[in-house]
């Protein structure tokens, strides 16, 4: 599998990761690679088999309702970049 | 330095005694770490309250009667720093999370704390657990003890290279794909990667959710026992902890293993495999056989797709693990950007490793419409065949017997240009995270450079207790002196 400098981009952009151009050569190199050698699985017929997502049966895990306390406001914000004590603090969302 | 050189069972039971102080024990210790450091670098943060804590520690240990003693009083313990110790920082060796601090204490911390145990430090390793190094630290590499131009394996690197200099008397590891194994034996300590389930992941940084396994790395077999008992069990902040009463694994130790059956897989005996590694193994299985342990050749037929199933299903769910670092909750954030995309896209590139960047790419591409089919639900499928190759394999044998690391401690650099060269480092302890299997690491003699190998015991899920059985006899029937010189 060989992706395109195009491709890689627009990876990049779905994953939320700004590259420069030299990044996108090397990862261009490098995720093809990757790409190519799980191709592998290819040589296996899967037909019929069940995905098996993981080993523990997996079953709603259910409790009461009951409440309970909750991170203060100090913990909840004590590892924002940027916040007011009570709230996260974004760039502006909604243009005019 | 006497009291660091012994195991943590040992410690335990002089504490019991009142033979020895919390703060006797974690002076000597931060001495260690402080002598230590400057060639290992081996932590990430130490806790400058420690030694305070230990003091405390000495007062109330004057108060309590013997039997009132906890199993872990006063004994400082390291962990690696992608699990939330609260009040101490937990970078995840990333410059993402480089300032912070765990709001909270992890399941296992906290059921390690009740029982009266100091958290003496974080240790390091690959960013957010990523890599079989430890050189995608931000905060450096981590050098081998036994060799200090070599690389300590990863993740869990500066865990288990600081239980080999005994610059830590026992330290927590994560495991995904071999992330607590493959360092033990480069180190030439034990490592154990529990059954999937068998211990909480709450408080546990996620990289890939269904493979993540918290385990104890340790001195010797008696100590990863004896933690393990104390951090397994169900918790209601864990969904996938198994519902399964916790055995006493330190009792099993003492389990008669005349008579049980191991497997010995032809697909682990491949080319590419060290000779003098695959000559350890073959020793270790001649001391198991004198032991009484019946050998007999098995196959798993798919051993040879692991690794690539392994490198679809880890970023998959990396990419979606790691979607909450975007610069809104987590320190880091960058400085100049124009709007809220590019603040999570410049954000994140400034943030992430390149490591980590390559693998979240690579997941959100599987991921992504159009490929989940080719490649996300591809591998999933590939597991099962993985996981059935084990269950045909246990309805023969007891537990199964292969190395860990198909060489032993590389340069540092050496690998690390090279992915695909360095994913192969995990080729023997892959599968067991797919399949959810436990796996213990152990020592089982040195290569002709004095570095260690490691043998690796793999037993049916849920059936930890055979495999320490096994490996405390093997441990004593080696007798390997496992202390380097540093």
């Amino acid at each position: 599998m060989r992706l395109s400098k195009e491709e890689v981009k627009h990876i990049a952009l779905l994953s939320r990761l700004s590259l420069t151009e030299e990044e996108v050569e090397m990862f261009q190199e490098q995720l093809s690679d990757i790409l190519t050698f799980v191709e592998k699985l290819n040589e296996l017929d899967t037909e019929g088999i069940d995905p098996k997502f993981q080993i523990i049966p997996a079953e709603n895990v259910l409790r009461e309702d009951i409440p309970g306390i909750s991170f203060s406001y100090e913990k909840t914000f004590m590892n924002a970049p940027e916040t007011d004590g009570k709230h996260f603090i974004v760039p502006k969302v909604v243009k005019k | 330095m006497e009291l660091i050189n012994r195991s943590l069972k040992e410690l335990s039971n002089l504490m019991a005694k009142k033979e020895i102080k919390p703060s006797e024990l974690t002076e000597e210790l931060l001495k260690r770490i402080e002598a230590t450091e400057e060639k290992l670098n081996a932590y990430i943060t130490i806790n400058e309250k420690a030694l305070e804590e230990a003091k405390e520690k000495d007062e109330e240990l004057v108060k309590l009667s013997e039997d009132e003693i906890p199993d872990l009083f006063g004994i400082p313990l390291s962990i690696k720093d992608n699990i939330n110790v609260e009040g101490q920082k937990m970078t995840c060796a990333s410059k993402m999370l480089k300032d912070f601090v765990a709001p909270y204490d992890a399941t296992v911390i906290k059921k390690l704390r009740e029982k009266g145990a100091i958290f003496a430090g974080k240790n390091n390793l690959d960013e957010f657990a990523m890599g079989s190094s430890t050189e995608t630290s931000y905060f450096g590499v981590t050098h081998n003890p036994w060799d200090l131009e070599r690389v300590p394996g990863g993740s869990s690197g500066g865990s288990a290279a600081a239980v080999a200099a005994r610059s830590a008397i026992a330290s927590l590891g994560s495991d995904t794909g071999g992330s607590i194994r493959q360092p033990c034996s480069l180190c030439g300590v034990v490592g154990m990667k529990p059954t999937y389930g068998r211990v909480s992941r709450y408080g546990l940084t996620a990289f890939a959710s269904s493979l993540d396994q918290i385990g104890p790395i340790t001195k010797n077999v008696e100590d990863n026992a004896f933690l393990l008992s104390l951090i397994a069990g169900i918790d209601a902040k864990d969904a996938t902890s198994a519902k399964l009463p916790v055995p006493d694994y330190t009792k099993a130790l003492d389990n008669d293993i005349k008579g049980l059956k191991a497997g010995l897989p032809k697909e682990y005996f491949i080319e590419g495999i060290e000779p003098e590694v695959k000559e350890r193994i073959m020793e270790a299985v001649k001391h198991l056989e004198s032991l009484g342990v019946e050998i007999e050749e098995i196959s798993l037929p798919h051993t040879s797709y692991a690794v690539e199933t392994y490198y679809i299903i880890a970023p998959a769910e990396a990419s979606s693990n790691l979607g909450r670092f975007d610069g809104v909750r987590y320190t880091y954030r960058a400085e100049n950007y124009t709007d809220l995309v590019d603040m999570y896209c410049k954000t994140r590139a400034e943030g992430f490793g390149n490591e980590v960047k390559r693998r979240i790419m690579i997941g959100t591409y599987t991921l992504s419409a159009g490929y989940y089919d080719a490649y996300y639900l591809k591998a999933q499928k590939v597991r099962t065949l993985i996981y059935q190759d084990f269950q045909k394999a246990f309805e023969k044998v007891n537990f199964i017997v292969t190395p860990v690391s198909p060489t032993t401690a590389f340069k540092i650099g050496e690998k690390v240009g090279d992915p695909i060269k360095m994913y192969l480092s995990d080729i023997f302890t892959i599968a067991l995270n797919l399949a959810g299997l436990p796996g213990l690491s152990m020592p089982c003699g040195f290569d002709s450079k004095g570095l260690p190998v490691g043998v690796q015991l793999i037993g049916k899920a849920f059936d930890e207790e055979t495999l320490y059985a096994v490996g405390y006899k093997l441990e004593k029937a080696l007798n390997i002196n496992n202390l380097p010189q540093l």
